[in-house]
């Protein structure tokens, strides 16, 4: 699915990533932890092509090179970023986003796009499913949302996209444990032989829920540890010095 | 490339930018008495609206064009233009669309607007000005049946005398200021609207615009009445072909709403304006002003300002009746190097008289956007509320955008409210929208189209679509 070799970062010529390399294979959830300031936001804008960093190495995506796609043919070829602060976009309905952004990715792949009622009809099984109020889809998308309305947000998108490859950057920060298991609920529902997850986390904390099958660390722009999903637990009481 | 290609790939810039190859009848070139006679003439008009004409040329003379606006542009030659001209089909009045010149025929349905009734869906009747003079007007016999007039201006000043005598002028004197004078002197063609008593319009009434001539000037002028208790939703649109010349489109527009009654006008202004390089494109200087005669009367103004090299324009309200309401909803799109210089003023004389604006302004490329209102409230204006909203949006770092309200007020019992806002679309949100499969200027439509939703949603229904996606155009290739 997703192989990375020795990947560096720059942005105003300061080195972010040092050398990173990972492979994700179809199906696995790999986690990415790591203290402040050590590359982890960074790793998932390059992936999804965010500009202003100048980026080397290799980074093949089913079996394409990843860093030579604009954002927007990422994004029609199945990765999808859960960001860390969603943006508002005022006096754009929600639901009025999602089909638009539906729509471009099935337009882009030559599949049929759905109409309105077809849409809704997905969107409130989704939202249910998610246990997602439906009454925030009709208001300006994440405008006057809450910390946690904006992340159950992110996931009711992810899960209407379908995506191959999901990104979620720090999607555990700022929600409270009812949140924090519903958006869980809603990723562990999305996993499949067929989709794989890359998951930015502070804590270990969003991988009780979310069971990984590999726990990197990431120092200083390198991964300098790889395991299991008790490598998140050893984390959290040694903490990251240990490794460092 | 050949000079048939270069055409072709101008064409994807601006889609209306064809001209259509069509013999005219013409005025001699140049302003003065002569050239009035000649229009007065030429449309066969009784002796009063001639003297009309010239007492506004004798006015005219005295005047000096205004130069206080922002947007400066290059001398106007006014003896090098022409101010008439008219298919030469069009000399003898076809008697219906079947005796119209195919070609104008033509030209409507490649601008999406067919004359032929039965193409048309929605049931929204149309007077198409071609030039200097109105080609066709549908459904004009079902009108005719609930008692509205709705016709050329030409056609109502022979018809309609009195209705005309009474009300032209009445909301833009002769003498109001130098191109609102020089339309009196000159107009042309435009619409006329009468709506009886008690009467609620059962279709949109809708004029469409398009120069086609070059070094010609375009001078209609509109006038809508609506009688005691009745309602009509008007909306114009405007297109003229790609050229290199500036071309001056100056035209009157008076509304006049009596006890009860409501005016709704839509614009939808998409001239040519100009190519990247700001070479060419119209100069849209309009004066456009409604009376809310009667009391509890509202007129409404919406307009979608995309086109054009330049847009110098205050939609406004009288409100003189009590009670009365105005209203003013606007976007203004300059791109590439566009200028606009546009708002309202709103009038309070009545007491517990009402007014909104809610302005939209969006600047990209080299473009200068200027949002200047006037709130005026007078002495006897009793509990007069206004509420302003002027929102700017900037694209990129070389555009600009100025808001110039001024608010007089006489009156201590009025309520007068204003909030201005700048703001830029960010990177982030457009990364946000790329990252959900939106290629740039889907993103760029899709935000710039949040931003003017509430005045969207003013249009009626059959416009907004088109509108949104006019909105969506006209900031192409801005970003990135």
């Amino acid at each position: 699915m997703l192989e990375i070799k020795d990947l560096k970062a720059k942005i105003d010529n300061k080195e972010i990533l040092k050398g990173l390399n990972l492979e994700i294979k179809p199906g696995e959830v790999h986690a990415i932890m790591g203290p402040n300031g050590s590359g982890k936001s960074t790793l998932s804008n390059v992936l999804s092509g965010k500009k202003g960093y100048t980026v080397s190495g290799d980074v093949r995506y089913l079996n394409e090179n990843l860093l030579n796609l604009e954002i927007e043919e990422r994004a029609h070829k199945g990765i999808f970023l859960a960001f860390q602060y969603p943006l508002e976009i005022p006096g754009v309905n929600t639901n009025i986003f999602l089909k638009t952004s539906l729509n471009a990715i099935k337009k882009a792949r030559g599949e049929k796009e759905l109409d309105a009622i077809e849409f809704l009809k997905l969107v409130k099984k989704k939202a249910s499913e998610l246990k997602f109020d439906e009454k925030i889809l009709s208001r300006q998308l994440n405008v006057g949302f809450s910390g946690g309305e904006k992340k159950k947000n992110e996931i009711l998108q992810m899960s209407i996209l379908n995506p191959k490859l999901s990104i979620l950057d720090e999607t555990d920060s700022g929600l409270d444990i009812d949140a924090l298991k519903i958006v869980s609920e809603g990723v562990n529902a999305l996993r499949s032989k067929e989709s794989s997850f890359l998951i930015i986390t502070h804590y270990q904390r969003l991988l009780e829920y979310i069971k990984p099958d590999f726990v990197h660390v990431l120092i200083n722009g390198q991964i300098v540890k790889s395991g299991g999903s008790e490598l998140a637990l050893e984390l959290e009481s040694k903490g990251y010095e240990s490794l460092s | 490339m050949d000079a048939r290609e270069k055409e072709i790939e101008k064409l994807k810039d601006y889609k209306y930018g064809f001209s259509t190859d069509i013999e005219n009848t013409r005025a001699p070139k140049g302003l003065n008495e002569e050239v009035i006679k000649f229009i007065s003439n030429i449309k066969k008009e009784p002796r009063w609206m001639l003297d009309w004409r010239l007492k506004a040329f004798e006015r005219l003379k005295q005047l000096k064009e205004p130069n206080w606006q922002k947007p400066k542009y290059p001398k106007i030659d006014y003896q090098d233009l022409y101010y008439y001209s008219a298919p030469k089909s069009m000399d003898d009045k076809p008697k219906s669309l079947d005796e119209l010149d195919p070609k104008l025929l033509e030209t409507y349905k490649k601008l999406g607007i067919p004359l032929q009734e039965q193409a048309r869906l929605n049931g929204i009747a149309v007077d198409a000005v071609f030039d200097s003079v109105s080609v066709a007007t549908t459904f004009k016999g079902e009108l005719n049946k609930k008692g509205i007039i709705f016709c050329s201006m030409s056609e109502a000043i022979q018809k309609h005398p009195e209705l005309v005598k009474k009300y032209l002028g009445s909301v833009i004197p002769l003498s109001d200021h130098y191109f609102a004078t020089l339309n009196s002197a000159v107009f042309t063609d435009g619409s006329f609207v009468y709506i009886p008593e008690g009467v609620r319009c059962p279709m949109e009434l809708s004029t469409y615009f398009r120069i086609n001539a070059t070094e010609t000037g375009q001078f209609e002028r509109t006038l809508i009445i609506a009688d005691k208790g009745s309602y009509v939703s008007y909306l114009e649109g405007c297109t003229a072909p790609m050229r290199d010349e500036n071309q001056l489109h100056a035209a009157n527009v008076e509304l006049i709403a009596l006890d009860d009654a409501e005016i709704k006008y839509s614009t939808v202004q998409n001239w040519y304006p100009g190519d990247k390089n700001g070479k060419g494109g119209i100069y849209n200087f309009v004066t456009k002003r409604g009376l809310c005669k009667g009391k509890n009367s509202k007129i409404s103004w919406t307009q979608v300002e995309t086109g054009s090299a330049i847009t110098w324009k205050y939609p406004s309200c009288i409100l003189k009746g009590d009670n009365s309401v105005g209203e003013f909803y606007s976007i203004a799109i300059t791109n590439n190097h566009q200028k606009a210089d546009t708002g309202t003023k709103m009038i309070h004389l009545g007491k517990n008289t009402k007014s909104k604006i809610i302005s939209k302004g969006i600047s990209a490329g080299f473009a200068d956007n200027t949002y200047r209102g006037l709130v005026d409230i007078s002495k006897n204006a009793d509990n007069a509320r206004n509420f302003t909203q002027c929102d700017s949006l900037l694209m990129g770092n070389k555009c600009g955008a100025h808001t110039v309200p001024y608010i007089k007020n006489k009156n201590s019992s009025s309520n007068i409210e204003h909030e201005a806002t700048t703001s830029k679309i960010s990177d982030e949100q457009l990364f946000y929208c790329n990252q959900r499969g939106l290629n740039q200027e889907e993103a760029v439509s899709l935000i710039v189209n949040g931003f003017c939703k509430e005045v969207l949603q003013q249009l009626p229904m059959e416009f907004a679509v088109e509108a949104q996606k006019l909105v969506g155009i006209s900031l192409e290739g801005s970003v990135g």
